[in-house]
């Protein structure tokens, strides 16, 4: 089963990157662009078939390596999921 | 006493925080590799700069998992004073000794300079060299030593006196937090800091000011 995670940067933190992009956004003339914040996509493809546990085991990865909680966010899509 | 230096694959001030240690301790420390699973006992444990597993997905995040640390943490669990330079810092709050995080410097640059600090606990393992609110020049290099931590944490971490260094004013170089350099944790045994002191401990080096750190806990170790 194959899955995405998106991980981003929590509200209310810095995100000088957003920041240069959409300054670079406003210079390149693209109007009305207002925060930009950048974040991380990752793939990955599991053995697991049961939706439920792969769901679990992706929250572990994320908890354990994948994002750090005390500034991101991660949210899990299940291939498949709208 | 048995001191160790930690090398991942990426570090590259290992070998100058042993020459540090050598000249405090009389005897060089030992190295241990990332993928050991077995640390000798250690009395002091550093973790030293670099670009550890080449920062891949956050600075410091696949060391904090390596499998030396969990020997790390055990063993600073009970008692081991451990000392986190740059890279090395980045790893302790990675793997969760230290609080916060290490975010991009905020002008988005690499920073490579002295900076002017100002020694605001003394009595941390490492610090007790210093005259408390000295004011001390170390340099930095890194682009991510942007201190980080919610406002309840930057609350704990000042009544708990755990704030170990402060960028003196005006000398932030890249957006950290309350100015904050360093940190420990409350018993002062674990300290994280972003500038390098091994790269100014001896007068060829242009200052000796980063020396008394490791002076400082041999001192303090049995």
């Amino acid at each position: 089963m194959k899955a995405t995670i998106h991980i981003t940067l929590k509200n209310g933190v810095l995100d000088p990157q957003g920041k240069a992009i959409e300054n670079a956004l406003g210079q390149l003339g693209f109007g009305g662009v207002d925060e930009v914040r950048q974040g991380k996509l990752i793939e990955v493809n599991l053995a697991e078939s049961d939706p439920e546990k792969a769901e679990a085991a992706l929250t572990d990865m994320c908890e354990k390596l994948l994002a750090n909680t005390v500034i991101e966010n991660y949210q899990i899509h299940l291939d498949g999921e709208a | 006493m048995q001191a160790s230096v930690i090398v991942f694959p990426g570090s590259n001030c290992d070998r100058d925080v042993a020459v540090c240690i050598e000249a405090a301790m009389g005897k060089a420390p030992l190295m241990a590799w990332h993928g050991d699973s077995d640390l000798p006992k250690s009395d002091l444990i550093v973790l030293p700069g670099g670009f550890s597993y080449g920062d891949y997905l956050r600075c410091g995040s696949m060391a904090a998992n390596s499998p030396i640390m969990r020997e790390v943490v055990a063993q600073a669990e009970k008692g081991a004073a451990v000392l986190g330079i740059c890279n090395g810092f980045q790893v302790l709050t990675e793997c969760g000794l230290l609080p916060g995080v290490l975010m991009q410097n905020k002008g988005l640059n690499f920073v490579c300079r002295n900076t002017r600090l100002t020694v605001t606990n003394n009595k941390t393992a490492f610090t007790a060299q210093y005259e408390a609110g000295e004011e001390i020049t170390v340099p930095v290099a890194h682009n991510e030593g942007n201190y980080f931590a919610d406002d309840d944490t930057l609350k704990h971490l000042q009544d708990k006196d755990c704030i170990a260094f402060t960028y003196a004013e005006g000398d932030n170089p890249n957006g950290a937090c309350l100015d904050i350099a360093g940190i420990c944790d409350p018993s002062g045994r674990i300290v994280g800091m972003m500038p390098h002191p091994e790269r100014r401990a001896e007068a060829a080096l242009g200052g000796e000011d980063g020396k008394r750190m490791f002076s400082g806990i041999v001192e303090a170790l049995p």
